[in-house]
């Protein structure tokens, strides 16, 4: 059994903080919320402080942020339909592009391994991909329609250019593109949730796909390439995703957000009960049916519904959570 | 264990503090899963400051009756939209934070506003109530054609609080939920 110690509490946002990434390289981190602003952190001795307030950019809640791999670009989604990007080059953070094309809310937004693509979805059903053009250019590279609800959740597989979705439709899928004609297609859909899937998290080799649903359970997802020893059909040559696990039981309540740690292997939830909940795959797992165990659950680790979980890139065990109590939090995993 | 630690201490405390507890009859007679999770909502809406279950379920009421029906002169306790049967004090979270279930009746099966009434609800209660809650609200059952997807919907927090972000939607709650006087 492990258990999280409280490192660092976060402070000065108005409001829900409803996203937040840790920066790829530096200790460094941005948070974004109901007050319409984006706040950057860095740690400085042994604090972790506001070094910069982004705001003035949306008009609307920004509901997610995302820093390119590079970590000179900050993406943010927000209520107001817009997407912004901004960047250092003059010294400064600045917004120097919006993205527009989204009828209303954009929910989440993340670039690619390589920085080059970047996707959004959003409650008018569609996903898009964005190509990085040129300097502070962005060319709309597809409109994926295949969801039939709200889109709540972006992500890309860690070593290829894969996008999965998860919908209000209670369905995952994924996409990528057409080699002959260069058009995105989504090429899969998983289906298992009985409600809202509201993020999903890609484990280190992006075999695995960890969801959590408003049906408080967590689906763990194994794909089966062509050629597989296990004897899964593939039938149009693409990789099938299946769920080989189920687990529930632990959340009393929707589960916002998932992050599967690249480093530890361990999985952590952001739930509406308030509580932050750790499991780990146990000795004897396996790849057709593995089992997860739960590790600790951090009662009142908010005082308010967590919104979300982010592993940090650089440093292993270390977690960051944010709140409808305004605040975000920095925890140590300790084993 | 630490969840059955608090259960016991809760227990203890129960017998030996206050009596005065008029709504146990019903609970005493269901299931001893329900009764420990009575004594648990019991002990929380006491720390909370009400007397009892019922005062906070009346409290709840007492804000929801008032609410204006958005296409008539009428309230939601006048059409039975409301009621204070409609309103159960649930099983409280591991963080001791009260959870709440509203049902409401829409006047009509197809009633084009029942989104519209479930945020009104949801508004006018966490405006209105000094400590925190988690909130549920639901539709009657069979009440309404499409009953699930609505009660998804005025459940999705994050659709809550997008439309509580549009003018015109915010402007009709607030005219619903305006106390005269």
């Amino acid at each position: 059994m492990g258990h999280l110690e409280l490192q660092h509490t976060l402070t000065g946002h108005k409001g829900r903080v409803w996203g937040a990434d840790w920066h790829p390289k530096n200790n460094a981190l941005a948070t974004c919320g109901e007050d319409k602003t984006i706040r950057l952190w860095s740690q400085e001795g042994n604090r972790w402080i506001t070094k910069t307030i982004l705001s003035d950019s949306h008009t609307r809640t920004i509901r997610d942020i995302s820093w390119s791999p590079c970590g000179q670009f900050l993406a943010s989604a927000s209520f107001d339909a817009t997407t912004a990007i901004w960047d250092r080059k003059s010294g400064q953070f600045e917004c120097n592009a919006t993205l527009e094309g989204h009828e209303n809310e954009v929910k989440s937004v993340a670039w690619s391994r390589s920085g080059s693509l970047l996707s959004t979805c959003s409650r008018d059903k569609s996903v898009w991909i964005w190509e990085v053009a040129g300097e502070d250019e962005f060319e709309c590279a597809a409109v994926l329609n295949a969801h039939t609800q709200d889109v709540k959740k972006v992500t890309w597989h860690p070593n290829e250019d894969i996008l999965a979705s998860a919908s209000y439709d209670n369905t995952i899928k994924m996409y990528k593109e057409d080699p002959a004609d260069n058009d995105w297609m989504c090429v899969s859909t998983l289906t298992g949730h009985t409600s809202t899937v509201w993020s999903i998290s890609f484990d280190a080799t992006g075999n695995r796909l960890a969801s959590c649903s408003d049906d408080r359970t967590i689906k763990i997802w194994q794909s089966y390439l062509p050629g597989n020893v296990e004897g899964i059909a593939t039938p149009d040559g693409d990789a099938v995703w299946k769920c080989v696990c189920t687990i529930s039981g632990h959340h009393t309540r929707s589960i916002y957000d998932i992050s599967w740690c690249p480093h530890t292997g361990l999985i952590a939830t952001a739930c509406g009960d308030d509580i932050v909940r750790i499991f780990k795959e146990a000795e004897n797992s396996t790849k057709i049916a593995p089992v997860f165990e739960i590790v600790t659950a951090q009662h009142g680790a908010h005082s308010q519904d967590v919104n979300t979980v982010k592993w940090c890139p650089s440093t292993p065990g270390l977690l960051l959570s944010t709140s409808d109590d305004g605040e975000a939090k920095i925890w140590k995993y300790e084993s | 264990m630490l969840s059955f630690f608090r259960k016991k201490s809760l227990e203890d405390s129960s017998q030996s503090g206050d009596q005065t507890v008029p709504s146990t009859s019903s609970s005493r007679s269901s299931s001893l899963c329900d009764n420990i999770q009575f004594k648990d909502s019991d002990a929380l809406v006491r720390e909370l400051g009400y007397n009892n279950l019922t005062e906070l379920k009346e409290t709840i009421y007492d804000m929801l009756r008032t609410i204006k029906d958005p296409e008539k002169p009428s309230t939601l306790e006048d059409l039975n939209v409301v009621y204070e049967e409609g309103i159960f004090i649930q099983k409280p979270t591991s963080n001791n934070v009260a959870v709440i279930r509203v049902e409401f009746n829409p006047t009509v099966p197809h009633c084009s506003l029942a989104t519209l009434i479930g945020l009104c609800i949801r508004v006018k209660i966490e405006r209105n109530i000094s400590h925190k809650l988690k909130l549920d609200i639901y539709i009657k059952k069979g009440a309404h054609a499409t009953e699930d997807e609505i009660n998804k919907q005025i459940n999705d927090k994050e659709r809550i609080a997008a439309a509580l972000e549009n003018p015109s939607l915010k402007n009709l709650v607030e005219i619903c939920i305006r106390d005269e006087n």
